[in-house]
This record gives C-alpha cells, sequence and structure tokens, in this order.
C-alpha cells in the first residue's frame, strides 16, 4: 500500500526549485532593499512588506494544497496524498509562523503595538494553532492508516474553519492596511514584489517536495516490518546519494 | 439515530455525579476568573460573558473526553461498529446528548455568573438561545475530536488542542452575543451575532456528520 512514495520520477526537481528560489530571494530582496523608492509615509519599515505580501500569498496557497490533500486522501485512501498533506501542513505552518513574526515586527513601529486584533492577523494564528494541532494528533497515533485518515479529517475541519474565522473577526474588530494589488501600487514597489513572490514559491514547493519524500519514506520504514523492510528501505536509501 | 441518542442520555444519567463534578469545576473557573481581574465590580460585570463561556468551554473538554468513556472500556467501540447502523446515527446521537448536557450546564452556570459578577439579566429567552447555540457549536465538532482523541496517548492534551483554535468563531459570537444579553443591546446588532453562530453550528453539524463514518473506520 505504501509503494506510492511521492514524487520518485523526478528526485533533483526539489533542488532546482530550492536554489532557484534562493536566487530569485535573493535579487528580489536586494532590489526591495537597495532600489526600490522609499515608502512616502512608512518609510524604510514598509520594505518588510517585500517579504510578508508574498509570504501570505504562499501560505495561502499552502493552506490550500493541505487541504486538497486532505481531501485526495479521503476519496482515494492514496498514501501519496498522505505524505503530501503531512509536507503541507507543515511547511504552511512555517509560513503561518513566519507571517505572524513579520506583521509583529512591521505592527510595532507603525501601529505601535506588537499585536493587533485585526482579522487576517488572528486569522493565521488560529490556523497555525489549529494545524499545530493536526501535526502534534500525527505525532501521537501510532497506526498509520487511523493517522492519515484522522488528519486528514482534522485537517478539512480546520481548513474550512478559515473563512469563518476571518468574517468572524473581521466583525468583532477591524484596523489593518487595506489590501493593495499590484494595479494599485507603483511598478517600482511591485517587480520585487513579484520576484520574492515566484522565489518563496519556488522554496515553499522544493520543501513541501522533499517533507512529501521524507515523509513517504518513513511511512514505508514504519509500515514494512520483518525480512522485507531491508529490501524495501534500501533502493531507498541509495537515492539519498 | 433515537436508539443511540437513548442510550447516551441513560449513560448520562446514571454518571450525574460526573455532571455535578464538571459543574463543580465550571463554578470554580468562573470564581478564579474574577482573582484574574481583581474586585472591580464593573469590571467583572463587563468580561462576565467571556468568563461564562470561557468557563463552558474549560469545563466542556472534560465532558466531551468522557463522553467515549465507554465506548473505549471493554473495547464497546467494535460492537458499536458491527451493528448493522448508520455510523452517522450513532455520531449524531452521542453529539446531541453532549449538546443537552453542555446547555445544562451552561444554564447551570448562569447563577454563578449572576451571584459572582452582578450580571443579571430579564432576557432569560434570548440568553437561553444563545447558550443552547453556542452548545451546539462545540459539541459537534467535539464530539468527533473525542472520537479520535479518545483512543490514543495523551488524549487530555489533544482533545483541547484540536478543539480551541477550531471554535474561535463561535466563542467569539456567543460571547458577544451573551455580553449583549446581558449590558444591553444599543445597536440591535445581536441577531447578526445570532446567525453568525447558526452559520456555524449548521456548517459542522453537517460536515462533522459526513466525516465521522471515516474516523470509525479501521
Amino acid at each position: 500500500m505504501t509503494q506510492n512514495t511521492a514524487n520518485q520520477r523526478f528526485p533533483r526537481t526539489p533542488y532546482i526549485l530550492l536554489g532557484l528560489g534562493a536566487l530569485l530571494y535573493v535579487f528580489g530582496s536586494y532590489w526591495g532593499l537597495f532600489i526600490a523608492p522609499k515608502e512616502q509615509y512608512m518609510g524604510d519599515v514598509q520594505r518588510i512588506m517585500y517579504v510578508h505580501v508574498p509570504t501570505a500569498w504562499n501560505w495561502m496557497l499552502a493552506v490550500i494544497f493541505a487541504f486538497v490533500s486532505a481531501v485526495i486522501f479521503l476519496f482515494t485512501s492514496n498514501y501519496k496524498w498522505d505524505s503530501r498533506l503531512e509536507a503541507g501542513l507543515e511547511v504552511s505552518s512555517l509560513l503561518a509562523f513566519l507571517l505572524c513574526c513579520q506583521g509583529s515586527i512591521w505592527a510595532k513601529p507603525t501601529w505601535g503595538v506588537w499585536w493587533d486584533w485585526d482579522p487576517r492577523l488572528t486569522s493565521v494564528a488560529v490556523l497555525l494553532m489549529a494545524f499545530l494541532g493536526v501535526i502534534a494528533l500525527r505525532n501521537f497515533v501510532e497506526d498509520a492508516a487511523r493517522r492519515a485518515i484522522w488528519s486528514s479529517v482534522a485537517t478539512i475541519i480546520a481548513a474550512v474553519d478559515l473563512p469563518i474565522v476571518y468574517f468572524s473577526v473581521k466583525w468583532w474588530n477591524s484596523l489593518h492596511q487595506q489590501q493593495s494589488s499590484p494595479k494599485t501600487v507603483s511598478s517600482d514597489f511591485y517587480i520585487p514584489l513579484r520576484v520574492n513572490a515566484f522565489a518563496i514559491l519556488f522554496l515553499m514547493t522544493g520543501f513541501i517536495m522533499l517533507r512529501a519524500r521524507l515523509a513517504s519514506r518513513r511511512l514505508a520504514e514504519e509500515t514494512s516490518v520483518g525480512p522485507e523492510a531491508t529490501s524495501l528501505g534500501e533502493p531507498m536509501a541509495g537515492e539519498l546519494g | 439515530m433515537i436508539a443511540a441518542l437513548r442510550k447516551e442520555l441513560l449513560l448520562q444519567w446514571r454518571s450525574r455525579s460526573q455532571f455535578f463534578s464538571v459543574f463543580i469545576f465550571g463554578a470554580t473557573a468562573l470564581l478564579l476568573f474574577s482573582f484574574g481581574v481583581g474586585p472591580n465590580a464593573e469590571i467583572l460585570r463587563q468580561f462576565s460573558a467571556g468568563f461564562l463561556w470561557l468557563g463552558l468551554l474549560l469545563s466542556s473538554t472534560l465532558t466531551l473526553a468522557e463522553s467515549f468513556h465507554a465506548e473505549m472500556e471493554n473495547r464497546a467501540m467494535e460492537g458499536l461498529i458491527l451493528l448493522p447502523a448508520d455510523p452517522r446515527a450513532l455520531y449524531y446521537g452521542k453529539a446531541v446528548a453532549n449538546w443537552i448536557q453542555l446547555t445544562l450546564l451552561g444554564s447551570a452556570l448562569v447563577p454563578v455568573m449572576v451571584i459572582l459578577y452582578d450580571a443579571g439579566t430579564t432576557r432569560l429567552l434570548s440568553l437561553l438561545g444563545v447558550i443552547i447555540l453556542g452548545a451546539a457549536g462545540l459539541s459537534a465538532p467535539g464530539t468527533l475530536y473525542a472520537a479520535m482523541t479518545s483512543q490514543v496517548r495523551a488524549k487530555q492534551t489533544l482533545l483541547p488542542l484540536l478543539l480551541f483554535p477550531l471554535i474561535v468563531p463561535a466563542l467569539l459570537a456567543s460571547v458577544k452575543a451573551t455580553s449583549l444579553v446581558i449590558l444591553g443591546d444599543p445597536m440591535q446588532s445581536l441577531n447578526s451575532w445570532m446567525s453568525l453562530l447558526l452559520a456555524f453550528d449548521a456548517i459542522y453539524w453537517s460536515l462533522c456528520g459526513l466525516l465521522y463514518p471515516r474516523v470509525l473506520e479501521d
């Protein structure tokens, strides 16, 4: 059942993506820090937007990826998608954590507070906690089949909560920068924004692929006990080199 | 489903001393919250709705975790799965039983809140409505998560870890609606919070019922 190791066909793709993402990231951040003009009202603090906004876009993608993996796993019971779910959960939690940190760093000089009960910030934090809960659940369930089903179910329930949290907190309290779209921003600002968006997209995809591969190897090791373990493990271990 | 509900209610009736201890737990929590604020009657009254719901939320983890206790003992769960009954009926039976229990618990905590925080109201019917809808929001995902966590190690940690972030919208709406009932509602916004609660309940009662059969599978 677990022979379906995720993305074995293109073993080098994630490394290429990571390298490309890192290069683009350096380029985009350089542009954002030194070439792009200073924002009129917020000054240099605004430059954190060149990482913050792309991180937010990619966080949304990672959450959607985790949700879709969970749904596909429940329909197909293909363990490839369980590994992808694990990767999606962890990478989106990392991005959510980064988002909260970046948001706080930006909020302190701009609003004078570290934390603000803004709908987007609060939804990210709530979903971060929910996904960390699902990751904890995965760690506590030994049986692979149960772990996969339960974490898919919990991921779906948590992801469905996201829009509800967003709108309820929005009603509750609001004070956030209006969302900017490339159309409302001058081109000097949006080039580093776009470059970094792709940089983080590549980095994220690379990490998800590597993490999914690791997850399926662990799963293969876990489910193959006895003499078959070595025969299953060897070709995969060889691939590492 | 009716049979499953009857079984759950009978079990709860037989363990009513447990309900009483959970109530004492909730009342103690309400007492402790006031020490976190200090003896300022005005502030306590303003926060009373939040304290009531936090107290109910903390107590709910105890009742929800306990609701699968009977199934886990003697591996009765396997027997239930083997029954030619729809697993959804089992879920809704247990969820409705938890809903009733949490509604009773919430209503029982109201007098404690009124006495401790001087947060009386004459709109008892609206308050009961908020408690019923809020308890529904807690019990639907709570029952599903309890079904999972009751079978693993560290269940006491995992249930709140999974449940608390999830019910943020329900908690928020319940607290807001309750405080509008207690402190007065100049903007007439009680209904919008009630409809948010209702929407949350509708989404999770259907979604959790849909997903529950997968959780039981092995």
